[in-house]
Formats: structure tokens, sequence, C-alpha cells
């Protein structure tokens, strides 16, 4: 699935996620909800915030799967694969094992996404031989 | 006799705002935290005050900012 199609469809699914930004594992931004320079000011600010969960959670042997960050004003989600990290924003008191279901599953439409077929290249190119 | 019942009432219902008044600070206070989970199944929390969440929080109110700006 496209990324900004994935994006788009969480957000018309959980009515509690407020923006969302999905980062490749360089760190560069793969899809936004935001326009380009607060997607841009977002990222930076998940990258910083990613980096400094680890340092707080202090867990050397076991690596991240997902965080809340949860204050007065609103709740700031990040989910992890192998690959990649989607990371939201909600209001207040949202609900959280839903919000990271829907993140997890957005993220696992990007890890489904299938290359293009090419047998019907091969099939092509083996009628044109014929 | 009719007095000292009124007084009562009177402490009871000042008591009890008080309580509520306490009660919701400390809800209120509770809502600033973050929570860790690892891929091995372990999560731990992180309190408002404590040094650890001290350097998450800021940043994660700077997100909420950034988005909503």
């Amino acid at each position: 699935m496209d990324a900004t199609q994935a994006l788009s469809d969480l957000k018309e699914i959980s009515s509690q996620i407020e923006a969302a930004v999905v980062l490749d594992a360089d760190g560069s931004t793969i899809a936004s909800t935001l326009d380009d320079e607060r997607g841009r000011d977002f990222s930076q600010v998940v990258q910083e915030l990613l980096a400094a969960v680890g340092r707080a959670a202090g867990n050397d042997e076991a690596k991240l799967a997902q965080a809340e960050i949860a204050t007065e004003d609103g709740s700031v989600f990040l989910v992890r694969d192998e690959q990649r990290t989607i990371a939201a924003t909600t209001g207040p008191e949202p609900t959280v094992g839903l919000v990271f279901y829907d993140l997890k599953s957005c993220l696992r439409s990007f890890a489904e996404e299938k290359p293009k077929p090419r047998a019907k290249k091969k099939k092509d190119e083996a009628d044109g031989e014929a | 006799m009719a007095r000292r019942k009124v007084m009562a009432g009177v402490a009871l219902a000042l008591g009890s705002l008080a309580g509520t008044v306490a009660f919701r600070r400390r809800s209120g206070r509770r809502r600033d935290r973050v929570d860790v989970y690892f891929e091995d199944g372990s999560m731990i929390s992180l309190a408002d005050g404590s040094a650890e969440a001290s350097t998450v929080l800021p940043l994660a109110r700077r997100a909420l900012e950034t988005t909503r700006s």
C-alpha cells in the first residue's frame, strides 16, 4: 500500500489520531499527515523523542517496541518494527490499546507491501519470441 | 442540637469538597507519564517528576505543539 494512502486510512479509521508520521530506519520521513514544514519539524522532534525514550528506559537487553508519552495536553505514541517507526499524536486520555492496535496495523500494511509481479512481463517476452 | 447537626453537615460537605479537589489534583498530575514497552514483553512506566521522564515529557509537549500550530 502507498505510504500516504496508509496514513490517510489510519486517520480515517482512528478518530483519536490527530497527526502521524512514518520514519525509515535511517530517520528519513516516508510519509506524514502534516504539510511539508510541520511534517519536517514533527519528524525531527520524533527522532529526538525516540533517542530520549531509549536513554530514559535504559534497557540495553531488549529493544523498544512501543511507547506512550502522556501529557495533560495529549499523548504521543511511538511504534517500531525492524525497518520503520510510526509516531502519532492524540488528545488527552486516548484509548491506548486501540491507538496502539491501529498504529501496528498501519505499520504492517507497509511491511506487507508486495513487489509488482514480473510473471506477466516474462509471458509477454515469450509471446514476442514466438 | 439542630445547630450541631448543621455544623456536622457543613463539616462533612467541606471535607468532601477538599477530598475531591485533592483527588482531582493528584489524578491530574498522574496523567503525565512515559510508558515504554519492549520487544521481550517487559514494560516500564516513568512518572512525571522522575529524572528519566523529565527529559522525555518536554519533547512530547513540543511534538504536540508542532502538530497543532
